[in-house]
C-alpha cells in the first residue's frame, strides 16, 4: 500500500521549457523497488555506477542500462512499469512515457504531456476477465473434446493397426490363395492350349494341302493357255509369247531362255509341265487374270472345315479354363485390393497427428469458408484450394506440407505449399493459424502477400489444458 | 506504382489483348517502347545538322534597346525567314535569351507557371558596335556580352574569359510555322523557280514533318514541324551535371556516340540503369563546374527535349570579335551543349554563378525553392502496394509498435479505392476510413492514399461526372473527351493545364467533398507523367488539345499541375493553415515547390540502390531537394542484406520510404529474423534522431534553394578529386554520408575532402583528416557517416514511435571542433506543420558557436516568435580538452562534465537551458 500512496502525491514540476522533476521513482515495479531507496545513492542496476539519488528520475540519462530513468524517456533502452490497477501490470519502452498517447490504462505514462488520458484499467479488466473467461470455457470444452478426439484417434490408430496387422495375414492366404489359383487356372488352361496347337497344325496342313490344288489348278489354266494351238503341248514359241518371263530382263523372251525355261525340251506335254511351272509360276502373267483374282477372292475366304471343329472343340475346353481364370483374376483382384487398403492405412498411419494423435479425426475431412469472392475448401493433411463463387476454375492454393509452428508447438501452424504457380511469382502456399475452439472450422481466409495465404482455423485439438479454473477478479489486480 | 509492370498485363488482358504482350514479355525495360533520337523525327532532323556556318545572321540595324531588354531580329539566309531575339539581364547574375519567330503563323507555346514571377531585369547597356558585332555591358563585374552579326553567335565574356558562347557552333535552328503545301504545287514551282525555292522545297521533304507514326501510333502534327535547337560552349569546363531524370552517372556523359539525353516524362517498365532515356520527370537544368566557375543554362521548354553533350577543346569555334576581349588557349578544355525540342519557342537562362550557392540562388530566383515540408514527412513512410484492408493497416501499425521501430506514415497504393475510383473507399476493405485514420491519429501517425489523375469513365463515378458537366477532359484530336487505358480500365484525362480544373480538382479533397478523408491524411499523385498504357510510348497522343495547345507542347508541365493542384487542395482543405505533402512521381522546373518527388519504380538489385544516390543528387542541383528511392527496391524481392543496406542508406537520403509492388513478398521491417529487425530499427531511429538536422536544411532549402543532399564539389569546388564522385554526399554541408552498397561488403573507400579539415565518425568519434580517401572496415551495423570538425549538429536522441511524439524532447548538440578549435551551426524550431512560421513569424532559429572554449546560442532571427517547451540535454564537444570547469553563464551554475581523453570527447551533462533561450556556456 506503501507504494500506492506515493504513487498518488507524487508532486511534479510541471511547466514548459524545463526538464521535468520527479521526486519518487516513478516507473519501478514492485519487484524493483528495493534497489530504489530514497536519499540513498542508487546504483545502475548493471552495477556500470552510483549516482546521488537525486539523480534517479531527474530526467538525464546516467546509467547505461537506463535504470537511473524507469520515469521518464531520457534513456533510449529504459522500461517503465505500470501498474494498470484493476487490469494487468505491464512494462512499455520508456520512450512512450509523456509522448502523448496513453498506453498504461492507469493513465500514468502520460504525466506531463497534456495527454487527456482516462483510467480505463477497471473497464480493460472486466472485459478481459470475460475474454479470459469465455476462452477458459471454451478451452475447457475444448479440451475435453481433445480428450474424446485422442480417446476416438487412439482407439481408431488401434483399429486400423490392427485391421493392418489382420489385413496383413490376410494377404498373406490371398497370396498362397492367388499363387493356387494361378495353378488351376494353367492347368486348366493346359487341354486349350493343347487342341488350340493341334488345330492350329491341321489348320496349317490343310492350307498347304488347299495352296497346293490352287497351284495346280493356275498350272493346268496356264498349260491351256500356253499351249495356243492345243495340240496338248506346251512349246518354246508358245511360251515366248509371255515377255514377261523374260529372264535377262531385256523386253525379250528369247528362244534360248525360253527354251532354258522349258529344261532343254522343245516342247513340253502337261506332266512335264509341272517341273516347268515352278520355273514361270512366279512372273507368269494369266491371260484371264480377273477370273484368277475371283478364284483368290474365293480361297481365302474360305472357313476351312478343321477351324470349324476346332472352334466346338475349343467352346468345350473353355468352359472349365474360364472359371479357373475367373477365380484367379478375382482373387488377384482382391489382393491388389488389400494392398490399396494396406497401403492407405499405412499412409494415414505415418502422418504426424499430433504428440497425441489429436488431429486424426481431420484426415480426409474438408472445411469450407465463403467469401466475399471466394470459397476457401481445406482439406487437412490433404490441400487447400480456392473456388471463385460464381463460377470459374478451382485454384490449388497449396498441398499439404509440414507442421510448422514456433519451436516450442509445432502444432500451431500447418504449411501447404506447391499450389499452383503465380503469374511472374512464387507457388501458392498456405499457412494454417490453428487456434482453440470448440468447432472445428475455419474462421478467416486472408491474403497477406501476394500468393501467400492465410487460413485461421480453430478446433479442439490445440486447446490446452486449463491451468487455473479459478477466475475470481482479484487475481488481476496486483494489489 | 508503375504503368506497365505485371499486373498491367492482367488488368488490360481484359480490355486489350494487345497489349498484354507489350506488358508481360518484359522483364527489363522494353526499350522498343521508348523513342530513340532516330525514331523521333524531329530529333533526327535536327541531329543531322552538323557544327558549321550558321546561316543566322543578326540585322543589327533592328536594335531596339529598351531599360529592360535588347530585341534584334535574326534572319536566316537560307530561308529568309526571321526571328526575334530578345536579351535581358536579369537580378543576380544572369542572362536571358529569348527567340521566337518574329511573325510566326500562330502563336507558339511560352511555358507558363514554371517561373515564380516576371523576372527582374537590370538594365542592358551598349558598349560598342560595329558593322558585324554589338558589345553590351552585362553590369559591373567587368562583364560582356557579345553579339557577333554574320554568322549569328552570342558570346557572354568575363573579363579575358569566355563564360559561354551561343551558336558558336552554329546549331541554331529553328523550324518556323508554316502552311502545309500541295506537294504537287510546288514541286511545280521548284521545277521552274529558282535556287531559293529549292533549298525550301528540301527543308519541307524531310520526313515526319507533317505525320509520325511510332509503332501502331499516328502524330498528326497539323501545325507541321516546329522544333528548334541551340548550342552552348563552355570553354574550361569538363564536368556537367544536372537535367534529371536519368538512372546514369552524377556527371553527365559525351553523347557522341550515343543518343542525347532524353527529357520527357514517361513511365518507363523496369528502367535500365545508366542509360540517357528519359525517365518519369524532366528539369532541363543543367550545372557546368569547373575550378573557376559554376553556371547553369535552364532551358525553359515543356515539350519533348533532347541534350546532347560533347567534349571539345576550346578555341576552334573563336573568331571575330571576341578575339578582341579573349585569350584563347586552343588546348583548353570545353564542354558543348545542345538543346533540341519538339515546339514553343528558345527561352533560356544562363545563370553565371560563380560559386555554386549563387547558381543555387539565382535558379531559386527563377523558379522558387523546396517547399518547407511538415517535419513528419521527413520521417519514415512505410508503404507497399497495397495494405490490403484496414486490418492489415491496423496489424502494420501495431507491428511497428511491437518491434519498437518509429515511423509517421502508413502509405495506402491504388488498391484502397472502390474500382480505382480516386477519392473513394473500397467498401469491402476500407468501409470504415475515418475509424482507421482516427487510429492512426491516436498514435500520431499519418496516411497517405494515391489519387492519380487518370479518371475511370463511368457514369457512376461522381468525379468523372462532374469533370465531364465541367468540359474539364484533355480533348483528342478531334475535340472529343481523350481517353486512354490506365488502371481503372477506360479513363480520362483532367486537363491539369486549364486553372479552373486545378482549382476545382483542389477543391475535391476538402474533408466534406473528399469522403471518409481527415487532416493526418496525404496524398500521392502516382502516373502523372501522365501514363496512358495504350498511348504512344505509354504516355498521350501529342496531338490531343489542351485547350488552344497541342499536349505536344506542355507534355513536361502536365505532372506539375497535377501536383500543384493537389497540393493546393490540402492546403484549402485546412483554410491555409497547414503545409500540404504531397509526392509525385513525374515532375518539371518548379516541382520543387509543391512537394517530394520519387525516383520511380526501380528494383530490388544493387545497382538500384547505388544508382539512387546520383539520381537524387541530380534532383537535388536541379533544385527538387526531397527526393527519395523505393527503400528495398519496389520490383523484386530483396535479400535480408540488401534490404538492411537500403535502410541504412535510405535513412540518409531526403525522402524516406519503404515500398514494394503487390507480387512481391511480404517485406514489413520485422519479417527477416531478430538480427535483422534490429539493424533496421538503428537505421530508422538515427533518422528520427538527425529529424532535427534535416528539419533545419528543409527550412534554409526552402529559404535559399539550396540543395539538402549535395555532391561533395558543391561545398569542396576547387577540389578536383570531388568532381566524379556519386557513392557519398554531403547532407548540408557538415554530414558526410558513404553508405554501403555492395552486396557482401567488407569495407568501403571514402574520400573526405577539405584540405587542413577534420572529420569525426559519428558512431565513434575517431578522428580523420580530410583530402584523403579513407578506408573503412565495415560490419553490417555500419553505416559510414562523418561530421565536419567544425560543425554543431542538433539531434534528439529520444526516438520515439513517431515524430510527432517528439516534438517537446530535449536536444543533443554535438560539437565537432575543426583544427581551431571551433564550431557552428543552427538549431531551427516552429511549430512543425503550420505556414505560422512565414505567415507569422513563429519559429526559433539560433545560431551556434563555439570558440575559445565558449558556446553560445545566439537569436538569428530576432523579430520571430516562438515558445518551445524543449531543452538543452546534452552537449558534446568532439575533438577539444579536458576541462576544469564549465560554467553555464545565464544561471551562473556549474555544469557537470565527463570527458573521454582518448576520443577527446567532452560530455556536458543536462545544461536544461530552453532551447529558445539565448545561453552561454564558459569551459576553463
Amino acid at each position: 500500500m506503501t507504494c500506492v500512496h506515493l504513487l498518488l502525491t507524487l508532486v511534479f514540476a510541471v511547466s514548459l521549457g524545463t526538464p521535468v522533476e520527479i521526486q519518487r521513482p516513478r516507473g519501478v515495479p514492485l519487484t524493483s523497488i528495493q534497489f530504489y531507496v530514497e536519499n540513498k545513492p542508487f546504483t545502475c542496476l548493471d552495477g556500470s555506477r552510483t549516482i546521488s539519488f537525486d539523480r534517479v528520475n531527474d530526467d538525464y540519462c546516467d546509467c547505461k542500462d537506463g535504470s537511473d530513468e524507469p520515469g521518464t524517456a531520457a534513456c533510449p533502452n529504459g522500461s517503465f512499469h505500470c501498474t494498470n490497477a484493476g487490469y494487468r501490470p505491464m512494462f512499455i519502452p520508456s520512450s512512450r512515457i509523456n509522448d502523448g498517447i496513453c498506453d498504461c490504462c492507469d493513465t500514468t505514462d502520460e504525466y506531463n504531456s497534456g495527454a487527456k488520458c482516462e483510467n480505463t484499467c477497471k473497464e480493460l479488466g472486466r472485459k478481459e476477465r470475460e475474454v479470459l473467461q469465455k476462452m477458459a470455457e471454451i478451452t475447457k470444452e475444448g479440451f475435453l473434446l481433445k480428450q474424446h478426439l485422442i480417446e476416438e484417434a487412439k482407439k481408431g490408430q488401434q483399429e486400423k493397426q490392427s485391421k493392418v496387422t489382420d489385413m496383413q495375414g490376410n494377404k498373406k492366404q490371398l497370396d498362397e490363395k492367388v499363387e493356387v489359383l494361378r495353378t488351376v487356372k494353367e492347368t486348366a488352361e493346359q487341354p486349350e492350349k493343347e487342341a488350340k496347337e493341334r488345330h492350329l497344325k491341321a489348320w496349317e496342313e490343310q492350307k498347304a494341302a488347299i495352296r497346293l490344288e490352287k497351284d495346280k489348278a493356275k498350272m493346268a489354266e496356264a498349260f491351256l493357255e500356253l499351249d495356243d494351238n492345243a495340240d496338248g503341248f506346251v512349246s518354246v514359241s508358245e511360251l515366248q509369247s509371255h515377255a514377261e518371263l523374260d529372264a535377262d530382263a531385256d523386253g525379250t523372251l528369247t528362244e534360248t531362255e525360253a527354251q532354258g525355261l522349258m529344261g532343254g525340251a522343245e516342247q513340253v506335254d502337261t506332266s512335264t509341265f509341272e517341273s516347268v511351272w515352278p520355273n514361270i509360276k512366279d512372273k507368269y502373267h494369266s491371260e484371264v487374270s480377273r477370273e484368277e483374282a475371283d478364284m483368290s477372292c474365293l480361297v481365302s475366304s474360305e472357313v476351312p472345315f478343321g477351324q470349324k471343329v476346332f472352334f466346338l472343340e475349343k467352346t468345350v475346353v473353355k468352359l472349365s479354363a474360364q472359371k479357373a481364370r475367373d477365380d484367379f483374376e478375382e482373387a488377384e483382384k482382391a489382393l491388389r485390393e488389400m494392398d490399396d487398403q494396406i497401403r492407405n492405412i499405412e499412409k494415414e498411419l505415418s502422418f504426424d497427428f499430433g504428440p497425441d494423435a489429436e488431429f486424426t479425426y481431420l484426415y480426409s475431412q474438408c472445411y469450407e469458408l465463403t467469401t466475399g469472392e471466394y470459397i476457401y475448401r481445406l482439406c487437412p493433411f490433404n490441400r487447400v484450394s480456392q473456388k471463385p463463387k460464381y463460377g470459374g476454375s478451382e485454384t490449388n492454393l497449396g498441398t499439404w506440407g509440414s507442421w510448422s509452428g514456433p519451436e516450442n508447438n509445432k502444432y500451431l501452424l500447418m504449411k501447404y505449399d506447391h499450389g499452383t504457380g503465380c503469374w511472374q511469382g512464387p507457388n501458392r502456399s498456405t499457412t494454417v493459424k490453428l487456434t482453440c475452439g470448440k468447432e472445428t472450422v475455419v474462421t478467416s481466409t486472408s491474403e497477406p502477400s501476394r500468393c501467400e495465404y492465410l487460413i485461421e482455423f480453430t478446433t479442439p485439438a490445440v486447446c490446452q489444458e486449463p491451468a487455473n479454473t479459478d477466475l475470481s477478479p482479484h487475481d488481476h489486480e496486483e494489489l | 506504382m508503375v504503368s506497365l509492370r505485371e499486373v498491367c498485363g492482367i488488368i488490360i488482358f481484359r480490355w486489350v489483348p494487345l497489349i498484354v504482350l507489350l506488358c508481360v514479355s518484359a522483364r527489363a525495360v522494353d526499350r522498343s517502347n521508348f523513342k530513340t533520337c532516330e525514331q523521333s523525327a524531329f530529333c533526327k532532323r535536327q541531329r543531322e545538322l552538323k557544327p558549321g556556318r550558321s546561316p543566322y545572321r543578326a540585322l543589327l540595324d533592328t536594335l531596339e534597346l529598351s531599360d529592360s531588354r535588347i530585341t534584334l531580329q535574326l534572319i536566316n539566309d537560307n530561308n529568309k525567314v526571321r526571328l526575334l531575339l530578345e536579351l535581358y539581364r536579369l537580378q543576380g547574375n544572369m542572362t536571358r535569351v529569348k527567340i521566337n519567330e518574329l511573325k510566326p503563323l500562330k502563336p507558339r507555346y511560352e511555358v507558363p507557371d514554371v517561373l515564380i514571377s516576371d523576372p527582374i531585369t537590370e538594365t542592358l547597356s551598349v558598349v560598342s558596335q560595329d558593322e558585324n558585332s554589338l558589345v553590351l555591358s552585362l553590369g559591373g563585374k567587368d562583364q560582356r556580352l557579345i553579339v557577333s552579326a554574320q554568322p549569328f553567335r552570342l558570346d557572354i565574356v568575363e573579363g579575358p574569359q569566355v563564360l559561354v558562347s551561343l551558336n558558336s557552333r552554329g546549331l541554331l535552328a529553328f523550324e518556323h510555322l508554316r502552311a502545309r503545301k500541295d506537294t504537287s504545287i510546288s514541286h511545280k514551282i521548284s521545277s521552274t523557280v529558282g535556287s531559293m525555292w529549292d533549298s525550301l522545297k528540301k527543308e519541307e521533304d524531310k520526313p515526319g514533318m507533317w505525320e509520325e507514326t511510332f509503332k501502331s501510333h499516328t502524330d498528326s502534327k497539323p501545325n507541321g514541324p516546329s522544333s528548334i535547337s541551340l548550342d552552348f560552349s563552355l570553354p574550361g569546363v569538363e564536368h556537367v551535371y544536372g537535367i534529371p531524370e536519368h538512372a546514369d552517372t552524377l556527371k553527365l556523359k559525351n553523347t557522341d556516340g550515343s543518343d542525347p539525353y532524353r527529357l520527357y516524362n514517361l513511365d518507363v517498365f523496369q528502367y535500365e540503369l545508366h542509360n540517357p532515356m528519359a525517365l518519369y520527370g524532366a528539369v532541363p537544368v543543367l550545372i557546368s563546374h569547373s575550378t573557376d566557375r559554376t553556371m547553369g543554362i535552364f532551358w525553359l521548354n515543356a515539350a519533348e527535349t533532347w541534350v546532347d553533350i560533347s567534349s571539345n577543346t576550346a578555341g576552334k569555334m573563336m573568331f571575330g570579335k571576341i578575339l578582341d576581349f579573349v585569350q584563347v588557349s586552343s588546348e583548353a578544355p570545353q564542354t558543348d551543349v545542345r538543346w533540341i525540342s519538339e515546339s514553343g519557342i528558345i527561352d533560356v537562362f544562363i545563370m553565371l554563378g560563380p560559386k555554386p550557392a549563387d547558381v543555387f540562388t539565382q535558379y531559386a530566383s527563377l523558379t522558387g525553392t523546396q517547399s518547407f515540408p511538415p517535419l513528419t514527412a521527413l520521417a519514415y513512410h512505410q508503404c507497399r502496394w497495397n495494405y490490403n484492408d484496414q486490418e492489415d493497416v491496423k496489424s502494420v501499425d501495431q507491428g511497428f509498435d511491437e518491434h519498437d521501430i518509429p515511423y509517421d506514415f502508413i502509405w495506402l497504393d491504388i488498391e484502397h479505392a472502390d474500382g480505382k475510383r480516386y477519392f473513394t473507399w473500397d467498401p469491402s476493405k476500407f468501409p470504415q476510413p475515418k475509424e482507421m485514420l482516427q487510429g492512426l491519429m491516436d498514435k500520431r501517425r499519418k496516411l497517405v492514399a494515391i489519387v492519380d489523375p487518370h479518371i475511370r469513365v463511368d457514369n457512376g463515378y461522381k468525379i468523372h461526372n462532374e469533370i465531364l458537366s465541367k468540359n474539364f477532359y484533355v480533348k483528342n484530336k478531334d475535340g472529343g473527351d481523350y481517353e486512354g487505358w490506365c488502371w481503372p480500365g477506360n479513363s480520362g484525362y483532367p486537363d491539369f493545364t486549364n486553372p479552373e480544373m486545378r482549382a476545382w480538382w483542389a477543391s475535391k479533397f476538402a474533408y466534406e467533398q473528399y469522403e471518409g478523408s481527415m487532416e493526418n491524411q496525404y496524398v500521392w499523385n502516382d502516373m502523372n507523367e501522365p501514363s496512358v498504357f495504350n498511348g504512344p510510348e505509354v504516355t498521350m497522343h501529342k496531338d490531343a488539345l489542351h485547350g488552344g495547345w497541342e499536349h505536344r507542347d506542355v507534355h513536361n508541365l502536365y505532372g506539375l499541375y497535377v501536383q500543384k493542384a493537389t497540393a493546393d487542395g490540402l492546403v484549402e482543405r485546412s483554410g491555409g493553415v497547414e503545409r500540404p505533402f504531397v509526392l509525385t512521381r513525374a515532375f518539371f522546373a518548379g516541382s520543387q515547390r509543391y512537394g517530394a518527388v520519387w525516383t520511380g519504380d526501380n528494383a530490388a538489385e544493387w545497382g538500384h540502390l547505388k544508382i539512387s544516390i546520383p539520381m537524387c543528387l541530380s534532383l537535388g542541383l536541379a533544385g527538387i531537394s526531397f527526393c527519395g528511392a523505393d527503400v528495398g527496391g519496389f520490383f523484386k524481392h530483396p535479400s535480408a542484406e540488401l534490404l538492411v543496406r537500403w535502410y541504412q542508406a535510405g535513412a540518409y537520403q531526403p525522402f524516406f520510404r519503404a515500398h514494394a509492388h503487390i507480387d512481391t513478398p511480404r517485406r514489413e521491417p520485422w519479417l527477416f529474423g531478430p538480427e535483422n529487425t534490429a539493424l533496421i530499427r538503428e537505421a530508422i531511429r538515427q533518422r528520427y534522431a538527425l529529424l532535427p538536422y534535416w528539419y533545419q536544411l528543409f527550412y534554409n532549402a526552402h529559404r535559399t534553394g539550396y540543395p539538402v543532399v549535395r555532391p561533395l564539389w558543391v561545398e569542396y569546388p576547387n577540389d578536383v578529386a570531388t568532381f566524379s564522385i556519386e557513392d557519398e554526399y554531403l547532407i548540408g554541408k557538415d554530414l558526410l554520408v558513404h553508405p554501403v552498397t555492395d552486396e557482401g561488403a567488407t569495407a568501403v573507400t571514402a574520400y573526405l575532402p577539405g584540405k587542413g579539415e577534420v572529420w569525426y565518425d559519428v558512431h565513434t568519434f575517431q578522428k580523420h583528416d580530410g583530402e584523403q580517401s579513407l578506408y573503412i572496415p565495415v560490419t553490417m551495423s555500419s553505416i559510414p557517416v562523418f561530421q565536419r570538425g567544425g560543425s554543431i549538429i542538433c539531434r534528439k536522441d529520444r526516438v520515439r514511435r513517431s515524430s510527432s511524439c517528439m516534438e517537446n524532447d530535449p536536444y543533443t548538440l554535438y560539437a565537432a571542433l575543426n583544427s581551431q578549435g571551433s564550431a557552428e551551426g543552427e538549431l531551427y524550431i516552429d511549430d512543425f506543420h503550420t505556414f505560422n512560421f512565414e505567415k507569422a513569424k513563429q519559429f526559433v532559429h539560433r545560431h551556434l558557436s563555439f570558440s575559445a572554449n565558449t558556446l553560445s546560442s545566439r537569436n538569428l532571427a530576432p523579430d520571430s516568435q516562438f515558445s518551445t517547451a524543449s531543452w538543452i540535454e546534452k552537449i558534446v564537444i568532439i575533438g577539444g580538452s579536458q576541462p576544469s570547469s564549465a560554467t553555464l553563464k545565464n544561471a551562473e551554475s556549474a555544469l557537470e562534465f565527463e570527458f573521454d581523453s582518448t576520443l577527446a570527447v567532452l560530455t556536458l551533462r543536462k545544461p536544461g537551458v530552453n532551447a529558445a533561450a539565448d545561453w552561454t556556456v564558459i569551459l576553463r
